[in-house]
């Protein structure tokens, strides 16, 4: 015991001593969307780098978890590649008595990808197209619908075999979201959702999942988020947008398609099928949801601070991982917005 | 064994000690068994309660309607459990003789050493995670499928209504032959120790009663070895109704009922991983609770049944 008792003390110094060098630490908790995970990680990273002495966990679960989480209070914010329904909003302030707000970080689009023997170039589609392959009307890939489009292009008679996503997911959510607004047969008979009750096709688990099917299925044609197909170097087609232009996705036609939008002020938006001539129609936001009132005030300030360095920044840091970044007015009024957390 | 503590010579003897660690053994392993009771208790309670709002809602249509719609809040697991059975099914089917042939072979006929090696590959591959059959069947299978079996069982069977319309490789079909070659190994591995627990009396009483070697293996051993032989197929069917991964990776993942195994389906384990996370509002969420509930009905139903069936038929054999 005489010879145990300093090692103690010492030990007990020692932590003390490693606690109180620097400043206090904090730890955030987050959670939601993987959509936007890599983005996320990588700003968290870097916004540790830059202040040490913040931690910031994300869990990236999918947004129904970050909805979830945030309304019951078990993390400090959450992420959704959906904006919260007013439902969601109404239960959320039920439960936590503060508003909930809207992020949006950076951009995601999906575009549709094909497996067409002899087909190499890229084709174009039209609104009615997509919703009519993927509400099953049209049947063959020299249907009249997509042969009008693509002047030049030998179509096969094959029939065409539709590829979704099985799991519940974003990336369903937004090409659902625009299959809704061109085609009101796909308003009243599907709607948008992470998951619908698909008309017709074959379900495949992930981006992945999806285009391996596509791979292994000739006449095949699905979806995929756009940094997956360029990451994959797949061959994805053009649609064509409400000007009428065949637009092929890339950063600057996603971004455009977010410019051509009117922001609300909970900037619960959706932007797909937007106008402007270079906007690519099949995008979206993704958010970061956060609670009006934080009630730890260092957890708050550090909120504030990093939306504010996001908006900044981070917003220079989204390109190389193939994200677009928001458009200036967006990042703009977004900065505005960060004092309402108090 | 048992005899009063009155008649020990002394208070503090060595088989006292030994009998108050007895008490403490009985203990221990009464709580370790207890945890199953709390366990299945728990996860029964939850699944009850946590699927309140939908039992409500749909009743017994829940299980017998075949519309799944999220976005309609419109839930039936009828496709589910059907492509559930029948992936399943379809396994046992292959997987039992395979799995009994194979056991049979390892402890009754083959020699020893080779035996030992097949037993210790078999154990391996019992130990695979379930998303390396997924990819095996993906990658191999799929494609094997497609380009060669497909169409030769097309060309003989089509006319059969399992057998037909077109093959897109992801398809109940292919979903139970993963599920097959994932429950093999379970299936050899348990009924090879059960066969060579029977003890060789029984072989001798039979070869000298001028049974042939096959003859004493497939009238006397199998026979008293079924009870146990039956508890490892409803160990792999058990396998077989949960397996998540390498279904929802082959299945093709689409609730409709079509006759055709060639076509593609879903299963409840799949669906509950698929749309769990990105369940956003408690209906959808109870919905997919409700699923689970399903499943588990279903697991104890089966087992029921196989409990029933050994009864019946496999106590054939009366063990002294």
């Amino acid at each position: 015991m005489t010879i145990k008792k300093p090692i103690w003390i010492l030990a007990a110094a020692l932590s003390l001593a490693a606690c109180s060098s620097g400043p206090q630490q904090i730890l955030i908790n987050g959670g939601g969307a993987t959509f936007p995970y890599p983005m996320y990680s990588k700003w968290f990273d870097e916004y540790h780098k830059l202040f040490p002495n913040v931690q910031i966990n994300y869990q990236s679960q999918g947004s129904g978890f970050g909805v979830k989480q945030v309304t019951e209070g078990t993390v400090t914010f959450g992420a959704s590649d959906q904006p919260m329904t007013d439902e969601q909003i109404a239960e959320f302030r039920q439960k936590r008595n503060t508003n909930i707000l809207h992020f949006p970080t950076v951009l995601g689009a999906d575009v549709p990808t094909y497996n067409v023997p002899g087909v190499s170039t890229d084709l174009n589609f039209t609104p009615e197209a997509l919703a009519g392959i993927f509400l099953g009307k049209i049947t063959k890939w020299n249907d009249k619908a997509i042969t009008s489009a693509n002047a030049g292009v030998k179509l096969p008679s094959s029939e065409i075999v539709v590829v979704h996503r099985s799991d519940g997911s974003g990336t369903s959510y937004i090409w659902t979201d625009y299959l809704s607004k061109v085609s009101d047969e796909w308003k009243t008979k599907v709607g948008k959702g992470t998951s619908v009750n698909w008309p017709v096709g074959l379900g495949g688990k992930g981006n992945e999942g999806v285009s391996g099917q596509i791979k292994q299925t000739p006449n095949s044609i699905g979806y995929v988020e756009l940094i997956y197909a360029v990451q994959n170097k797949m061959t994805y087609g053009k649609v064509r947008n409400r000007s009428g232009a065949f637009v092929k996705a890339d950063l600057m036609s996603v971004t455009a398609a977010a410019a051509g939008v009117e922001m609300p002020d909970d900037f619960r938006v959706s932007i797909t099928d937007p106008t402007g001539p270079d906007a690519y129609p099949i995008a979206s936001f993704t958010w970061l949801l956060i609670p009006e009132e934080i009630q730890d005030k260092q957890k708050m300030n550090v909120m504030r601070d990093f939306l504010k360095w996001m908006l900044g920044p981070g917003q220079g840091m989204t390109v190389e991982l193939l994200y677009a970044p928001l458009p200036q007015p967006v990042v703009t009024k977004e900065q505005a917005a960060i004092a309402k957390i108090h | 064994m048992a005899t009063a503590p009155a008649t020990l010579p002394r208070p503090h003897s060595f088989a006292q000690r030994l009998r108050a660690g007895d008490s403490i053994a009985y203990t221990i392993t009464f709580a370790a068994s207890a945890t199953i009771i709390l366990i299945t208790g728990l996860l029964a309670y939850y699944l009850w309660t946590g699927s309140a709002l939908t039992r409500q809602r749909f009743g017994w249509n829940f299980i017998f309607t075949s519309t799944w719609d999220p976005v309609a809040g419109q839930f039936g697991a009828l496709p589910f459990i059907y492509g559930t059975l029948v992936t399943s099914f379809l396994a046992l089917l292959i997987a039992v003789p395979t799995g009994l042939g194979a056991a049979i072979f390892l402890a009754e006929l083959a020699p020893r050493r080779l035996s030992d090696a097949l037993t210790f590959m078999i154990e391996l591959l019992a130990a695979v995670p379930s998303v390396i059959y997924g990819l095996l069947g993906i990658f191999l299978l799929v494609p094997l499928l497609q380009s060669k079996v497909v169409p030769a069982l097309q060309a003989v069977f089509g006319f059969l209504p399992i057998f037909s319309g077109t093959f897109h490789g992801v398809s109940l079909f292919s979903a139970g032959l993963v599920l097959a070659i994932m429950i093999v190994p379970f299936i050899i591995s348990v009924s090879r120790e059960i066969l060579l627990a029977v003890p060789n009396d029984q072989r001798e009483a039979a070869l000298a009663l001028g049974a042939t070697k096959w003859e004493s293996t497939w009238k006397v051993v199998v026979p008293y070895a079924m009870r146990g032989i039956l508890g490892s197929v409803f160990l792999a069917l058990a396998r077989a109704l949960g397996e998540t991964m390498a279904v929802t990776m082959v299945i093709g993942n689409t609730p409709r009922i079509q006759a055709s195994l060639l076509s593609p389906g879903y299963s409840i384990a799949a669906v509950i991983a698929n749309e769990f996370t990105e369940a956003t509002n408690d209906f959808y969420l109870q919905a997919l609770v409700e699923l689970g509930l399903v499943l588990f009905a279903l697991t104890v139903v089966l087992n029921g049944l196989a409990r029933l069936l050994i009864l019946t038929t496999g106590g054939g054999v009366k063990r002294r």
